[in-house]
């Protein structure tokens, strides 16, 4: 009963501290808070558990470097009304294709990956225009044919990385000569390509400079781009699609490209991904990496049709610094590794809690 | 005319024809003896098709596919693994692991179609985050608090460190329990007729439901869900109901399946079924909107044979197992991924028609009052 009735009065006297400190937390979104004030306890219990500060903190930024750029990739198309990008594999793939050639073709160390991107870039246009195509014929129903369309994708591709003839030794399984393998190094090409450059290390901190430059360059360009006329029509459609057609706006040209520019830059993304974490990953690994940035994105306050840069930033922090976390300071203290299934339950939670927040349905 | 009907057949029904046509090349290139295929597709159709009749209700009350059948397997899954460790074996362990899993069933069922009811019009990605979330929540049970919170007796299922279950339960003292109880043997062919009575009696169910009121309020439901709340159904709650049921029966169905299969992965054995399910299903011809029970056995059949024959297929033709083994995944996502598009296009296609007939009657009006 008692909370009841505070309650009311918060809502009645919006004027008073309390009111404030409410309106405050609704704004920023209750989970998001949960989830800021857990890491931040984190933070807090490291140092308690011998685990160092600035270790930890350089974990998270690297982290965060890896996965920004595929976070980043939710945005276009959220913007124009397509929902989350469950078809993030698409793009993935397309990357995938440009690592795996860039190799092939026999260049070497930091050049590859400049050389990556530009091979990935005709395939995620390709991909993209596709996709886009198909997303406009099944309008309302994007998410989950964008998840199956990723699937497929990745199944045919497992069988194609087995028959493409691929020959570079560095790639192919030894024994048969043909065939990729699942792991492919990274070291000689691309490895570090971005984070190495220009590293700041002061004692246990360790800042990878380069991947953050170039994520900052991206975001940069992506925010430019909503503001030129073309970027605000991309808005339009995603808030009012009737209200953007009105206005003369190419409805299926906008979201067109936006699933382009999505799948470009999960080309892109995989590609920053992979020069951090050293390895090439084929097969069935493009699966499993739709999913945690779609939960990175709305833990940082994206809703299903409204994202911004910074949600991609306080999101892909937010998520990646849990992830880093939670194994070192769980573990120590209650010695069980939790971590896993603790960042399964508050990803997938954070996306159901999104699908079902009424407001947005009706748009 | 004719050829008309022809046509129409075709692309009414153009998932199975195709898996026709791939399995009729598929099974002469794997060189499989007709009576093994035979017997294989008689056990698979014992096995699987009660987790697939699961699928049919929640299509009947306009839900789409229930991705979150998943949830329902879970369940299945612990009443297992308790029973399992209370030693009760047979029978009357799958009855108990059953009656186990009601309960649980229930509570999921529930959540899940609450969470459905807030996500109208997406209840196909929510039921599929559903099984992540809800599949993170299995793990902190099994994984953490069985042995500290959950009693586990026997060591034998227990990981070594004293708490969680092991990555398999074995199910040898249950397995084909109830397969071999009235089992007939047609020269190599062995008939597991009792459950297949079992799956005969859930179709009945399923036949006599679809009569009852609460039935015909779900299939209302699944019309026009606007129409039937004017005409007085609770609406959420007939939707609540149609996700329970289904989950109920998928845990009745995943305890078939692990009895026939006699070992449990306790941490994969979910985790792929609602997609194979759904993809047999959808090869036998059902839509989002609409299947019947036939569409569950020529889909369990079908998909069943290219199952079987896809790896060894490929290896003849590739020289590699793995390319059939992708094939037959490539092949379940795919046809996932076209039942879906087809599904859209027509909800869209449809759409289209109420607005052109509405406007044309419009212009008749106008055009009436004019004269």
């Amino acid at each position: 009963m008692g909370k009841t009735i505070i309650k009311t009065d918060l809502i009645d006297d919006n004027n008073s501290f309390m009111g404030t400190v409410k309106s405050a937390v609704k704004s920023f979104g209750l989970p998001r808070l949960i989830i800021s004030l857990f890491l931040l306890l984190m933070f807090i219990l490291a140092p308690f558990v011998g685990a160092n500060f600035f270790t930890q903190l350089s974990n998270t930024l690297n982290r965060f470097s890896w996965n920004a750029v595929l976070v980043l990739a939710m945005v276009p198309m959220i913007h124009s009304g397509c929902g989350l990008n469950f078809g993030l594999p698409l793009g993935i793939i397309a990357g995938l294709l440009g690592a795996t050639l860039s190799i092939e073709l026999g260049f070497t160390g930091a050049t590859t990956f400049w050389m990556a991107i530009l091979l990935a870039t005709p395939f995620a246009v390709l991909f993209g225009t596709l996709y886009g195509f198909l997303l406009n014929k099944i309008k309302g129903g994007e998410m989950m044919i964008a998840t199956y369309v990723g699937f497929s994708a990745v199944s045919l591709m497992c069988m194609m990385w087995l028959l493409l003839p691929y020959h570079s030794p560095n790639m192919v399984w030894g024994y048969a000569g043909t065939g990729l393998r699942t792991t492919i190094s990274l070291d000689g090409y691309f490895n570090q390509a971005l984070s190495g450059f220009l590293r700041i290390n002061i004692g246990h901190l360790s800042i990878p400079t380069g991947a953050l430059l170039f994520f900052g360059i991206l975001a940069l360009g992506i925010w430019a781009f909503l503001h030129t006329k073309t970027g605000t029509a991309m808005t339009a459609v995603g808030s009012n699609a009737k209200f953007a057609r009105a206005c003369g706006v190419n409805i299926d040209r906008v979201r067109a490209l936006s699933v382009i520019m999505s799948t470009w830059l999960g080309a892109v993304g995989i590609l920053v991904y992979e020069q951090g974490f050293g390895f090439i990953q084929l097969y069935n690994a493009p699966f499993n990496m739709a999913l945690p940035a779609v939960s990175a994105i709305l833990i940082g306050g994206a809703t299903v049709n409204k994202a911004s840069i910074t949600n991609v930033i306080i999101g892909t922090f937010l998520f990646q610094g849990i992830v880093t976390m939670t194994p070192t300071v769980i573990n120590s203290m209650i010695h069980m590794d939790m971590s896993e299934v603790i960042r399964v339950i508050v990803s997938n939670g954070m996306i159901i809690y999104a699908l079902t927040r009424k407001s947005e349905v009706s748009k | 005319m004719k050829k008309n009907t022809i046509v129409s057949f075709i692309s009414n029904n153009l998932v199975p024809l195709m898996f026709v046509l791939i399995c009729s090349v598929a099974i002469p290139l794997s060189g499989f003896s007709f009576s093994y295929l035979l017997a294989e597709i008689v056990t698979r159709i014992a096995r699987n098709s009660f987790l697939i009749l699961s699928l049919l209700i929640p299509i009947m009350a306009g839900m789409g596919l229930n991705f979150g059948m998943t949830l329902g397997a879970m369940a299945g899954e612990i009443g297992l693994i308790l029973v399992s460790d209370w030693q009760i074996w047979g029978i009357p362990g799958m009855i108990l692991a059953m009656i186990i899993s009601v309960p649980i069933s229930i509570l999921l069922g529930t959540i899940s179609g609450k969470i459905m009811n807030l996500a109208k019009g997406r209840e196909m990605i929510t039921g599929y985050i559903m099984n992540y979330f809800i599949n993170g929540i299995y793990q902190l049970i099994v994984l953490y608090a069985m042995g500290v919170v959950i009693p586990i007796v026997h060591s034998s299922i227990l990981l070594p460190r004293g708490y969680g279950i092991r990555n398999t339960v074995s199910l040898l003292a249950m397995r084909q329990s109830l397969d071999n109880l009235l089992a007939i043997r047609i020269g190599t062919v062995k008939i597991p007729l009792f459950t297949f009575i079992v799956i005969a009696l859930l179709c009945l169910f399923i036949l006599w439901f679809r009569k009852t009121k609460l039935g015909q309020d779900m299939r209302a439901v699944g019309q026009d869900m606007e129409v039937a709340r004017a005409s007085g159904i609770n609406v959420e709650k007939t939707r609540i109901i149609s996700i329970v049921i289904s989950t109920v029966l998928a845990g009745f169905g995943m305890i078939i399946y692990l009895q026939n299969m006699g070992n449990l992965s306790t941490y994969t054995a979910h985790s792929q079924i609602g997609m194979f399910c759904i993809a047999a299903l959808l090869v036998g011809g059902a839509s989002v909107d609409k299947a019947t029970i036939g569409n569950v056995f020529l889909g369990v059949t079908l998909f069943h044979i290219l199952f079987i024959v896809a790896p060894s297929a490929g290896t003849k033709l590739m020289g590699n197992s793995m390319i059939g083994e992708y094939f037959r995944v490539f092949v379940s996502y795919a046809v996932i991924t076209f039942a879906l598009i087809m599904y859209e296009t027509k909800k869209r296609k449809a759409l289209r028609e109420v607005g052109r007939s509405l406007g044309l009657s419009q212009t008749r009006l106008s055009q009436s009052k004019q004269a």
